[in-house]
């Protein structure tokens, strides 16, 4: 049996978990692939009625990784009627373009790809965001549900600063336990340790040895 | 040797005497036995591998012998990308061999960082921590390429002088045999760079810049 739509399925997880909020997102790439965004609270149990539901069995979360979305800034011409004054000092009211801009926050976010090794189908794209890019990049752990989440949700914290809660080995996978940074987000910048190289001199060729910075 | 000298042995040989120099039959015996240490990185050492194996057998040059212990090994060949977590572990693994001792950095990683150099977790060349002899560029070198460096480093041995002042680093007593050992920082290796090593000042015996 083929996946229902991301609505049906959505519709099925509110039924099944009571207060659960699912959002569908649309994907304007070609494959079209749309996601299931959940809600922190209900997310553990959200996944394990994916996990455990008779029809889906998604039994396998092939995937889970991190990506970073920074402070967006996007700009939208509007027209407002607006009272101008003209030069003679007779005031009108005319139709004027301006140029709004609104500010999204950044966030974090967490997919997985869920699949069924029982019913051969999938994938399900789940996805979580956090509430801001500093003390709340915490998101509920799926490897209580899903084993194999374990290493790749440790990566995500490793290089993306994602806290799971609940997880139960969060440590760094890669870096060093000392390291401080979060390599993989946008923001972040690799530190300074290039050197000024001097190029000696060929034999037999005229002029100063040249030096090169990288 | 002086030419006069040279000529003389020349002279000597044509008629069936055979001369050496105590330099010459030492730096001979070197530069034939030089064993490395078994120690890959990445996909530079499937290179230095073949470069063992019977089609380009580096046995032919005394090197039949990879040493599984740092202890007994006289050449360290740093084949791939050295990551920043490595990094303290490869200079560990070159101060614990015995002098005198050498250096092949293979392919464009370990000599400069090559596609990675500017990611966060590859060191930007090996010689920034140890001297290294003979880099080779490459992406992998083919096991010709290693073999080439493999006769530049015998040569290499084979023109050291025993004595005077232009003797190599190990038979100095007061130049270092053993580097320090980088530690892990916080946001990257402390210190990015052993100055002492990675200098471009001409004269220096350590000098790895050329």
């Amino acid at each position: 049996m083929a996946l229902p739509s991301p609505e049906q399925i959505k519709t099925q997880i509110e039924a099944g978990v009571p207060g659960a909020a699912v959002t569908v997102i649309a994907n304007g790439s070609p494959s079209a692939q749309r996601s299931l965004l959940l809600d922190h609270a209900h997310a553990r149990s959200v996944a394990e009625f994916l996990r455990d539901h008779a029809e889906w069995r998604l039994d396998y979360c092939s995937l889970m990784t991190g990506v970073d979305w920074l402070d967006a800034e996007t700009s939208q011409k509007v027209k407002v009627k607006k009272v101008v004054q003209a030069a003679d000092g007779s005031e009108s009211e005319q139709e004027v373009e301006e140029v709004r801009k609104t500010k999204t926050p950044g966030y974090l976010e967490a997919v997985y790809h869920l699949f069924s090794m029982e019913k051969k189908h999938g994938p399900v794209v789940l996805r979580m965001r956090t509430t801001d890019r500093g003390d709340g990049a915490r998101l509920p752990s799926l490897t209580p549900v899903w084993r194999s989440a374990e290493f790749q949700e440790r990566e995500a914290f490793d290089l993306y600063g994602i806290v799971f809660e609940g997880h139960p080995d969060l440590r760094r996978i890669l870096m060093w336990d000392g390291f401080v940074d979060y390599p993989m987000r946008k923001d972040y910048v690799p530190p300074v340790d290039e050197v000024p190289v001097v190029v000696p001199q060929r034999p037999g060729s005229a002029g100063t040895p040249s030096e090169v910075h990288r | 040797m002086a030419d006069d000298l040279k000529e003389l042995k020349i002279e000597l040989s044509k008629n069936g005497i055979f001369t050496t120099t105590l330099e010459e039959l030492y730096n001979w015996g070197r530069k034939n036995s030089v064993w490395p240490l078994t120690f890959g990185l990445a996909c530079c050492a499937i290179e230095m591998i073949a470069t063992t194996m019977a089609r380009y057998d580096l046995a032919r040059f005394g090197a039949e012998v990879f040493r599984p212990s740092p202890r007994q090994a006289d050449l360290i060949i740093v084949s791939g990308t050295v990551t920043k977590k490595m990094a303290p572990q490869v200079v560990r693994l070159y101060n614990q061999m015995p002098e005198p001792k050498y250096v092949i950095a293979m392919g464009a990683c370990a000599i400069s960082g090559g596609p990675f150099r500017d990611g966060y977790n590859v060191l930007k060349g090996i010689d920034r921590y140890i001297p290294v002899d003979v880099h080779i560029p490459g992406c992998p070198p083919r096991p010709e390429a290693l073999i080439h460096a493999f006769m530049t480093l015998q040569k290499k041995i084979e023109e050291q002088a025993l004595a005077g002042d232009a003797r190599p680093r190990h038979l100095h007593a007061e130049l270092p045999s053993e580097f320090p050992v980088p530690a892990f920082g916080e946001h990257d290796l402390e210190p990015p760079m052993n100055r002492d090593v990675f200098t471009a000042e001409p004269g220096n015996p350590l000098k790895v810049i050329q």
